[in-house]
């Protein structure tokens, strides 16, 4: 695949040209290449005999539900992990790593979903930070910038060498990584989930740029799970289900359905999650003028007018950054507002109290899942009481039911379907699904009068997100005031009743979902409408 | 590139490391020191046995252990309680100053108290002297975002100073005027006999009230800290504010409440330096003695668990108690010093071990055996065919 690919901004256009077989006619020494390997947790075996390989100037795609062990295989391959049993092959050797650095040494690196950068240094410093190869005393930044201005025009990432990492978008920044990982010499590029946090035409800049060097005879594993990229992208795709290798299929000859069917382990229907659309009742969450500060002290919300009522779900719609996460603090009172006036159900909101938003009945599933919505070093059970810790539920006075707290736990965990071993273990093991229905479990069990979910499927697999849309339509369903934040139009239109569409902070326009269409709200997106 | 020798972060650390290694770490510690001892000409057995004996054993040694173990209980648990909410109290030191501070205006003044009335007055001067000095840090990072590390730190020397100023320079209420010698060696005034806490004693032992104080705070903040409500609201806010800022905890005036708790149990240190032995406010004694600093090694040796740290502090009370009766012509202090430092450098070290699993190996090199995996058709030249691509 010397000659380089055809690389199309749009993944269908790709996917077209890549003639079936195209792969496969061509003999390609293996890049990578694990056997049966198995890794075990306490009560769970992440990776049960999983086999995988990869040929030089591939991508490969590892596709599977949350949980179903990709980043557990990733963890193994890149040295994180020691596999209790199996076998590594780089290159055709065999390979043993104890740590992330041997992996390197080996050629293999790893571009996290959450990055790992020094915000206050260059890009250039962060190429060399913490760099195995080089052991020279001497830095010389006119030279690491040469390399890595050389290696971002080669793979079309452009980026500033000389750029402070905060001053870069999420986007910029993962090129950072990915560059810092190419002139380390990595020969195989694992990535994981790398579109959570892009935009759709940063999405496809880096597929163009990963085409780039699976044709320059780099490996690229790609970890997602969302199967259009996954089509567009890869080579082949390796599906992971329950910590089990199902099946490795070329992109070229398979579809969605099929990869869904094999994700899934059942035929799934992609279908849209079916609103049964309703009288709206009285309105219950109200803002009038409201507007608040962002983190950095300029107007993040101007003047915003909105009622939610009764049963209803308002979806919020805009791009990144214009106010929708503000909104959605300011509701949950984490945020306090500068001017105007919040009620529930009639009554005043005290600004940035979130004590009193809770105790008004407003709940919150917050965008920042690990970080804000749960303690991650806790346990279900303890996470699961979060909120109804200081009512009488949990405790009798001053001292908590341990028991009390179990038994809640058993039962969330039950009636939310969370996979996990125990109401014990800590969230932190848990996979992003079964995180986010904690969450979900712990907000919807206080009997909320208002729920603001924010995101509330990003990052989720297919099965994840179906499940959690089906949750907010039924809780919809049941009389809840829904305000739901989201950047996929899809989403947006499926679920909601109304749409508010934010631009620059101010809503620009409030419309009937049944009366809209996309180019509309598209273009009042970008403040154009 | 970090040569054979590896640490390799624990994601799990199992419980019976956590006895096991600060066992090993002192048995290793022992042995080190015996080392030096050759070294430097002393018999490691007799250098042991006279230091059991000046721990424990010898006459009034027992006592002596626990008069230096009392503070450290204190100090320690100060540490230990504010640490587990991640919050830095590095200001035991400068809080058990106000402490006696405190402690001591409260006995002086009220003198003629009955005695049980008098001591927990005293006990709750030297809380609330401590508490209010913690609430310097507490409030500046609860509302201005300061650090608390170097705030608390830097008040131990404004504390240090003030103690110094009532005592040597000022005609204080604290410092004796009346008694004769008191103008040109200048000390503080004696408190009246009702001021005396009472210990236990049997034969030649005295167990200071301090320390059963102590003890039965460390169970109070036990259990605050694993079944309360206030517990759950220190575990989540340790682990994230954020999270714990989102289920509507109160997060500044948490800081105030563990702050002003941590800095009230390093007062009480204060109260019972007064109280159970030195009877006066004596600035030069204390600082010295630097309990408060002690103290946050012993919290870090308990690993913050109220029990551990009583335990942790009788062992380095009995340590710092045997290396003052060691001291004499033939065994200089700064041999004492380098004992006591090998122990705890030891013991804190073994933390390492029980965090992370440490390996001797080469680098990775290509077993001559296993070169080409062959039977199971793993080449080196992929067929390009999907492989297993069944179901």
């Amino acid at each position: 695949m010397t000659d380089a690919q055809a690389v199309s901004p749009t993944g269908a256009a790709l996917v077209s040209t890549l003639a079936p077989g195209a792969f496969g006619d061509m003999p390609k020494a293996l890049a990578v290449q694990a056997i049966d390997m198995t890794k075990r947790f306490p009560g769970v075996v992440a990776n049960d005999r999983v086999s995988f390989e990869a040929a030089d100037g591939e991508v490969h795609a590892l596709l599977g539900e949350n949980g179903a062990g990709k980043t557990t295989l990733c963890n193994l391959l890149m040295g994180l992990y020691r596999p209790d049993e199996g076998r590594l092959y780089v290159g055709g050797k065999p390979v043993r790593f104890h740590s992330p650095r041997d992996a390197q040494d080996a050629g293999i690196f790893m571009v996290h979903q959450h990055l790992r950068l020094v915000e206050s240094m260059t890009v250039a410093e962060n190429v060399v930070l913490g760099s195995s190869a080089p052991r020279q005393l001497h830095f010389s930044p006119r030279a690491v910038e040469k390399t890595v201005a050389e290696a971002a025009e080669r793979f079309q990432m452009s980026v500033d060498p000389r750029a402070r990492i905060w001053q870069l978008s999420l986007g910029e920044r993962q090129r950072v990584e990915i560059l810092k990982a190419l002139c380390r010499g990595a020969k195989i590029l694992i990535l994981d989930e790398p579109t959570t946090v892009l935009t759709p035409q940063e999405a496809d800049q880096l597929f163009s740029s990963v085409r780039d060097m699976a044709g320059a005879g780099r490996t690229v594993i790609f970890i997602s799970h969302k199967l259009p990229e996954v089509l567009a992208v890869a080579d082949r795709v390796t599906i992971l289900r329950q910590g089990h290798s199902i099946a490795t299929v070329p992109a070229a000859g398979t579809d969605a359905d099929d990869l869904a069917a094999l994700m899934v382990g059942r035929d799934v229907s992609l279908e849209a999650t079916t609103r049964v659309s309703q009288e709206a009742g009285a309105a219950v969450l109200e803002l009038t003028g409201v507007w608040a500060r962002a983190d950095l002290g300029s107007d993040a919300l101007k003047d915003v007018t909105v009622q939610v009522r009764v049963g209803e779900i308002l979806g919020i719609a805009g791009v990144s950054g214009n106010g929708q996460r503000e909104l959605a603090e300011v509701i949950a009172g984490l945020r306090p507002t500068t001017r105007g006036m919040i009620t529930i159900g009639g009554a005043r909101l005290p600004s940035g109290d979130p004590r009193a938003a809770i105790d008004l009945g407003v709940a919150y599933v917050p965008e920042d899942r690990m970080g804000t919505g749960i303690s991650p070093n806790l346990s279900i059970a303890e996470n699961l009481m979060l909120k109804s810790y200081r009512g009488k539920a949990m405790s009798s006075g001053p001292v908590l039911s341990n028991r009390k707290a179990i038994a809640n736990a058993k039962e969330m965990i039950d009636r939310f379907d969370i996979r996990a071993p125990g109401p014990r273990t800590l969230v932190r093991q848990l996979s992003g699904g079964n995180i986010q229905k904690v969450l979900l479990a712990r907000e919807l069990s206080s009997g909320p009068r208002v729920l603001v979910a924010a995101s509330p499927t990003r990052g989720l697999d297919v099965g994840a997100t179906q499940y959690v849309r089906r949750v907010l339509a039924d809780t919809a369903a049941s009389g809840v005031a829904v305000v739901m934040v989201s950047e996929d139009l899809d989403e947006i239109f499926e679920l909601s009743d109304r749409i508010a569409v934010f631009y620059s902070g101010r809503v620009v326009g409030t419309l009937q979902a049944s009366e809209a269409n996309r180019q509309q709200i598209g273009l009042m997106m970008v403040g154009v409408a | 590139m970090t040569g054979p020798l590896r640490f390799e972060r624990r994601l799990d650390t199992p419980k019976w490391l956590n006895v096991a290694v600060p066992l090993a770490s002192l048995v290793l510690a022992a042995v080190i020191v015996a080392i030096l001892l050759l070294a430097t000409g002393h018999n490691p057995i007799s250098t042991y046995h006279e230091m059991y004996s000046a721990a424990i054993t010898a006459n009034g040694a027992l006592s002596s252990t626990f008069v230096f173990a009392t503070p450290l209980l204190f100090t320690g648990l100060c540490a230990a309680f504010a640490f587990r909410m991640r919050t830095w109290n590095i200001g035991g030191e400068g809080q058990l100053y106000m402490g006696a501070v405190g402690a001591s205006a409260t006995g002086l003044a009220l003198g003629n108290w009955p005695r049980p009335f008098l001591i927990i007055a005293m006990i709750l001067g030297g809380a609330l002297a401590g508490a209010v000095w913690a609430e310097i840090p507490a409030l500046l990072r609860a509302y201005l975002r300061t650090n608390e590390i170097l705030t608390s730190l830097m008040l131990n020397y404004v504390a240090g100073f003030l103690m110094y100023y009532l005592i040597y320079d000022s005609t204080s209420y604290w410092r004796d005027l009346t008694s004769p010698g008191a103008t040109v060696f200048p000390t503080g005034k004696t408190l009246g006999p009702h001021a005396n806490w009472p210990g236990i004693t049997i034969g030649s032992f005295t167990l200071p009230m301090g320390f059963i104080l102590g003890i039965g705070l460390a169970v109070g903040l036990l259990v605050l800290i694993r079944s309360t409500r206030y517990g759950f609201e220190m575990r989540v806010m340790g682990d994230s504010p954020h999270a714990a800022n989102y289920s509507g905890i109160r997060t500044k005036r948490k800081i105030l409440s563990v702050m002003g708790i941590s800095g009230g149990i390093a007062g009480i240190a204060g109260s019972s330096q007064i109280g159970d032995f030195g009877h006066v406010l004596d600035p030069r004694g204390l600082q010295q003695a630097q309990y408060g600093y002690t103290g946050i090694v012993v919290a870090a040796l308990a690993l913050y668990n109220p029990l551990a740290v009583v335990m942790v502090s009788l062992l380095i009370g009995g340590l710092t108690n045997a290396g003052f009766a060691l001291e004499g012509p033939s065994f200089p202090t700064g041999l004492v010093g380098t004992m006591e430092g090998i122990i705890l450098f030891t013991v804190l070290g073994g933390e390492i071990l029980a965090r992370y699993r440490i390996s001797w190996h080469r680098r990775p090199v290509v077993a001559a055996g296993t070169a080409r995996p062959s039977a199971t058709g793993v080449v080196a030249v992929g067929t390009g065919a999907p492989s297993g691509a069944a179901s």
